[in-house]
C-alpha cells in the first residue's frame, strides 16, 4: 500500500428533505481495495456519486493526488483519473468489444474509423490483464460476466489511477467472481486505487485491505478488515438508536387462520424456492438487502412476472395466479415500490385512479356511473384523510403520501383483503410516513392481511408481527418480533462465509 | 377540510387547461381560418365551397376518430388510408360485380375494416408488435388486397340515378334544388357517441389508463390486452365507415390509392390535442383538427397557393402541434 492518492474531507450533500451525507471523511490509497460498506441508503453511492461528478457537493474538499479537484460530470473525473464501474453495465450491445472500449474517442484515419487499429489496441489492454476475449466479438454475445471484464477495462483505458466497482459481483458467478478478483488483484499490484462496494460479506474478507463503514449519511469508521470480524462491521453498520417504537409483540391473534400460503415459489434467479405462510390480520415484514429478491418474489405471486413453479393457496385453497388479472381475483392488491411507474396513472384523476381496479362495480348500463365512483372516492378521502382539493383533482398534484394513499383506496375499494406494501413509505416525507404506519396498522387490526418490503430497518422493526429475511433470491431466516433485533435480521440478510 | 380548499395556483393552471386548452385554441383556429379564406377570396365564401370542404372531409373526420384510440393508447394505426379504399373496393366489387344489394355491400366493407382492426390489435397487443411496424404491413397488405379485389380497374359503386344509389343520399340530400350536407350530421352524431364512450365506458377508461401507463394498468388486474385490442377494432371499424362515406362521395375508387389518407387524419387527431405519446385526446379535438386540414387543403388555392404548398403548411402546423404538447409536459414535469 503506498501514500494516499484519494482523500475526501467532510462532504456533505442535502437533497430536498434529506442529509444524504453529513460531514463523511473518506480515503483511498495507491494499490489499496478499500471496502465501502452501510445499509440500503447510508449514502455510498452519493458519495460516489459526488466524487465521480454526477452530483455537486454542498461542503467538503476532494484531494486528489496531492491537489483538490471538483469535477463537473464523470468525464472531467474521467480525464483525471478516477472512473466507476457501474453495477448495471453501459454497454452497447450490437457493437464489438473494440468499439464499446474506444466508443466516444475513436481512433481515426482520415474520415474513417480505424477499426484495425482499435482491435490492436484492445488486444494489447486485454494481454496486460489477462482478459481472454476477442475484441471483434459482439458485446451482445459475451456473457455478463465477460462483458463485465470490458467494462473494467474500458475503466483501465482511461489511464485510471482509481476505480470505483458498485456491487460488481451482484450479476457474477462463482467462477466470475474469482476472474474479476484476479484483475483486482493485479490492479491493486498496478498501484491502483480500488474502492470496492458491496453487501457480501465474505468478499470483503477475501479482497479487501480496508473498510469504511457508513450509517444514515455519515461516517462511522473505518477498520482494517484483517483486524475484524463479520460482526463488527455488522454492528457498524446498524448502530443506530430507533427513536420511533419498535413493535414489542406481535398483534395477530393465536388463532388467526393463514389467508396467504406460499410454498416452494421458484422464479428466476431472483426467486428461489421461497416459502411462507401470513395470517390474518398480520403485517408480515419482508427485510434483506437491495437485490436481495423481494420485490421479485411479490411480483411472482402477483402474477406480474412468470413464475416456473411453486404452490400458493389462498384461504387454504390452491389458486392459479398467472396474471395480476387472476390475482386481484383472488383478493390479493399490489403497491409498487416506483408508484409513479407502476402504481398510478398520473394524469387521471382521484377519482379514475381510486375505482380502476374494480370499475366493472361503478357500470350502469353501458356507461360508467360518475357520480357513484364520486362517492366512493370521496368516501375513501375522508376516511384515509388523503389532502386533495377534491376527488377531480389529477393525482400528480398530490404529494407522494397522498398519491400512496390512492393507491391503498383502490384496493381496498376492489375489497381486496391481502395487500403487498412494497417499501410503501419510499419518497415519502416523514409525517406521511407516520399517518401510512397508523393506517396499516388500521388495516391489520380491521382483519387485512399485510406483506410489507422495506429495506428499512426502523420500518421492519416498527411495524411487523413478523419478519422474513431474503438474501439473493433465498428465505435465509424467519424471527419473530419478539426475538427480532437490528443484529439479527442484519446476520441473515448478508451473505455467510462460504 | 379546510386547509385543503386553497389550489396552487399552478394546478389552478391544469384545471383550466383541462377545461379548454387546445381544443378552444383549435377552435380558434378553424374560425380565423375560414374567415381568412372567406375575405381573401369571394370564390371560397361560395355554398358549393364549403359542401366540398364537408364533403372531403367526412371520411377523413371518421378515420380521425378511430384512429384517436389506437393514439391515446400510445400507439398509431397507418393501415386505415389503404384500408379505406381496400374495403370499398371489396364492398364496390360485390355490388357491382356480383349482384349483391348496396347494404351488404355496405356491410362487407365496415366488417372487413373491423377485422383488420383486430388483426393490428392481435399483432400489438398479444404479439408485441410495434404499432407502426404491425400497421404498416396492415397498410400494405390491405393495399394488395384492395387492387386484387378490382384487378386493374377502379370501381363504381352506383352513381345517382342509378338503382341502389340510395347510400348516397346519406351524406347528402336534395331539398329544393339545394344540396344539403346531411352527413355533418352524422358525423357529429358519431363524434358525441365516441366522445361519450371514451370518457363514460370501460373501454375508454382503460384506452386513457394503457395510454397513460400501461404497466400500472396491468399490475391493477385489468385485462389490458382486450382493452388495447379493443383501440385498434375501434380504428378498422371506424376505417370502415369512412370507406363508406368515400365511395357515397366520390364516384370511382381507384386501386392503389389511400396511401397518405391516414396522415391527413393522425394529424388531424394531434393537431386537436392527441398527445404524441399517448394518454391524453379527445374525439371533439380531433374533430376540430380535422377541419384545420381539410380547411389548409381546401382554401389555400384560392389564395393561390397549390398542392405542394398544403403539404408543407399542413406539415408545418402539425409541427407546431406537437410543439404544444411537448412544451405542455414540460411545464407539467416542473
Amino acid at each position: 500500500m503506498g501514500e494516499v492518492i484519494l482523500k475526501m474531507k467532510e462532504i456533505s450533500k442535502a437533497f430536498p428533505g434529506v442529509q444524504a451525507l453529513d460531514k463523511v471523511d473518506f480515503e483511498v490509497k495507491r494499490g489499496e481495495v478499500h471496502a465501502l460498506m452501510g445499509e440500503n441508503g447510508a449514502g455510498k453511492s452519493t458519495l460516489m456519486k459526488v466524487l465521480t461528478g454526477i452530483y455537486a457537493k454542498d461542503s467538503g474538499t476532494i484531494t486528489f493526488e496531492g491537489k483538490e479537484v471538483e469535477f463537473h460530470n464523470t468525464r472531467d473525473a474521467q480525464k483525471a483519473g478516477i472512473v466507476i464501474v457501474h453495477q448495471e453495465l453501459n454497454m452497447l450491445g450490437h457493437l464489438t468489444v473494440a468499439q464499446n472500449i474506444f466508443i466516444g474517442r475513436e481512433f481515426k484515419k482520415g474520415i474513417r474509423i480505424d477499426d484495425r487499429k482499435m482491435n490492436e489496441e484492445t488486444k494489447k489492454l486485454f494481454d496486460r490483464l489477462h482478459i481472454d476475449i476477442e475484441p471483434t466479438e459482439t458485446m451482445s454475445n459475451l456473457t455478463v460476466g465477460k462483458q463485465q471484464m470490458c467494462e473494467i477495462a474500458k475503466a483501465i483505458s482511461h489511464d485510471a489511477k482509481v476505480i470505483v466497482f458498485d456491487e460488481p459481483s451482484a450479476a457474477l458467478t462463482e467462477t466470475e467472481i474469482e476472474e474479476l478478483f484476479k484483475i483486482i488483484r493485479d490492479l491493486r499490484k498496478q498501484q491502483i486505487g480500488i474502492v470496492y462496494i458491496s453487501h457480501r460479506m465474505d468478499e470483503i474478507k477475501v479482497i479487501t485491505d480496508r473498510v469504511t463503514v457508513m450509517r444514515d449519511g455519515c461516517y462511522v469508521g473505518t477498520l482494517i478488515t484483517e483486524e475484524c470480524t463479520k460482526d463488527d462491521i455488522i454492528n457498524m453498520m446498524v448502530g443506530r438508536v430507533i427513536y420511533e417504537n419498535p413493535k414489542e409483540k406481535s398483534m395477530v391473534a393465536e388463532d388467526a387462520p393463514v389467508v396467504l400460503k406460499v410454498e416452494h415459489l421458484n422464479a428466476g434467479k431472483m426467486v428461489r424456492d421461497v416459502s411462507f405462510e401470513l395470517r390474518k390480520g398480520e403485517i408480515l415484514g419482508f427485510s434483506g438487502l437491495m437485490g436481495a429478491g423481494r420485490t421479485e418474489t411479490a411480483r411472482a405471486i402477483f402474477g406480474a412476472d412468470a413464475k416456473e413453479s411453486g404452490d400458493i393457496y389462498v384461504n387454504g385453497q390452491k389458486v392459479e395466479i398467472n396474471s395480476p388479472e387472476e390475482a386481484v381475483k383472488c383478493g390479493i392488491g399490489y403497491l409498487s415500490e416506483d408508484r409513479k411507474r407502476y402504481g398510478i396513472v398520473v394524469h387521471k384523476t382521484v377519482a379514475e385512479n381510486s375505482t380502476m381496479a374494480c370499475l366493472g362495480d361503478y357500470v350502469r348500463g353501458l356507461f360508467i356511473n360518475k357520480k357513484a365512483e364520486r362517492n366512493i372516492s370521496q368516501d375513501y378521502v375522508n376516511s384515509l384523510a388523503t389532502k386533495t382539493p377534491g376527488v377531480d383533482e389529477l393525482v400528480v398534484n398530490l404529494s407522494g403520501g397522498n398519491q400512496q394513499k390512492v393507491v391503498i383506496a383502490k384496493w381496498l375499494i376492489r375489497d381486496c383483503d391481502i395487500l403487498i406494501f412494497d417499501e410503501p413509505t419510499r419518497g415519502i416525507d416523514v409525517g406521511a410516513k407516520n399517518e401510512i404506519y397508523k393506517l396499516m396498522n388500521r388495516l391489520a387490526s380491521e382483519g387485512k392481511s399485510i406483506i410489507m418490503i422495506s429495506s428499512e430497518m426502523t420500518e421492519i422493526l416498527r411495524m411487523s408481527d413478523r419478519i422474513v429475511v431474503m438474501c439473493e433470491g433465498k428465505k435465509t431466516g424467519e424471527i419473530s418480533i419478539e426475538e427480532a433485533s437490528q443484529e439479527s435480521i442484519m446476520n441473515m440478510a448478508t451473505r455467510e462465509i462460504g | 377540510m379546510n386547509k385543503v380548499t386553497q389550489i396552487p395556483v399552478s394546478n389552478r393552471k391544469t384545471t383550466l387547461s383541462k377545461l379548454g386548452g387546445q381544443k378552444f385554441i383549435v377552435l380558434l383556429v378553424v374560425i380565423l381560418l375560414f374567415l381568412f379564406f372567406s375575405v381573401v377570396s369571394p370564390d371560397f365564401r361560395k355554398y358549393t365551397t364549403v359542401m366540398s370542404i364537408l364533403d372531403y372531409s367526412y371520411y377523413i373526420t371518421l378515420m380521425a376518430i378511430g384512429v384517436t384510440f389506437p393514439l391515446i393508447t400510445g400507439g398509431v394505426d397507418l393501415s386505415i388510408g389503404t384500408g379505406l379504399i381496400c374495403y370499398s373496393l371489396a364492398g364496390g366489387y360485390l355490388i357491382v360485380h356480383c349482384g349483391w344489394p348496396v347494404g351488404a355491400g355496405m356491410a362487407v366493407s365496415v366488417l372487413f375494416g373491423v377485422v383488420i382492426g383486430a388483426l393490428n390489435g392481435f399483432l400489438v397487443a398479444v404479439m408485441n408488435l410495434p404499432p407502426f411496424l404491425a400497421t404498416l404491413c396492415t397498410c400494405m397488405i390491405t393495399r394488395g388486397v384492395g387492387s386484387l379485389c378490382s384487378g386493374r380497374f377502379g370501381i363504381s359503386w352506383p352513381t345517382t340515378g342509378a338503382p341502389g344509389s340510395w347510400f348516397r343520399n346519406i351524406f347528402k340530400i336534395t331539398v329544393n334544388g339545394t344540396k344539403v350536407p346531411i352527413g355533418f350530421l352524422w358525423v357529429l352524431l358519431l363524434v358525441i357517441l365516441m366522445a361519450f364512450i371514451l370518457n363514460h365506458t370501460k373501454i375508454g377508461r382503460y384506452t386513457l389508463a394503457i395510454g397513460s401507463n400501461k404497466e400500472a394498468t396491468i399490475l391493477t388486474g385489468i385485462n389490458v390486452k382486450f382493452y388495447h385490442i379493443m383501440a385498434y377494432v375501434i380504428s378498422g371499424l371506424f376505417a370502415g365507415l369512412a370507406s363508406i362515406a368515400y365511395s357515397a362521395v366520390f364516384s370511382t375508387v381507384q386501386p392503389g390509392t389511400g396511401a397518405g389518407f391516414e396522415l391527413e387524419a393522425i394529424g388531424g387527431a394531434i393537431i386537436g390535442g392527441v398527445s404524441a405519446s399517448g394518454g391524453v385526446g379527445s374525439i371533439e379535438g380531433s374533430l376540430l383538427g380535422v377541419f384545420v386540414i381539410c380547411l389548409l387543403k381546401t382554401g389555400l388555392p384560392y389564395i393561390g397557393l397549390q398542392a405542394n404548398w398544403q403539404q408543407i403548411v399542413t406539415g408545418l402546423v402539425l409541427i407546431g402541434a406537437v410543439l404544444v404538447d411537448i412544451i405542455k409536459k414540460k411545464r407539467k414535469a416542473v
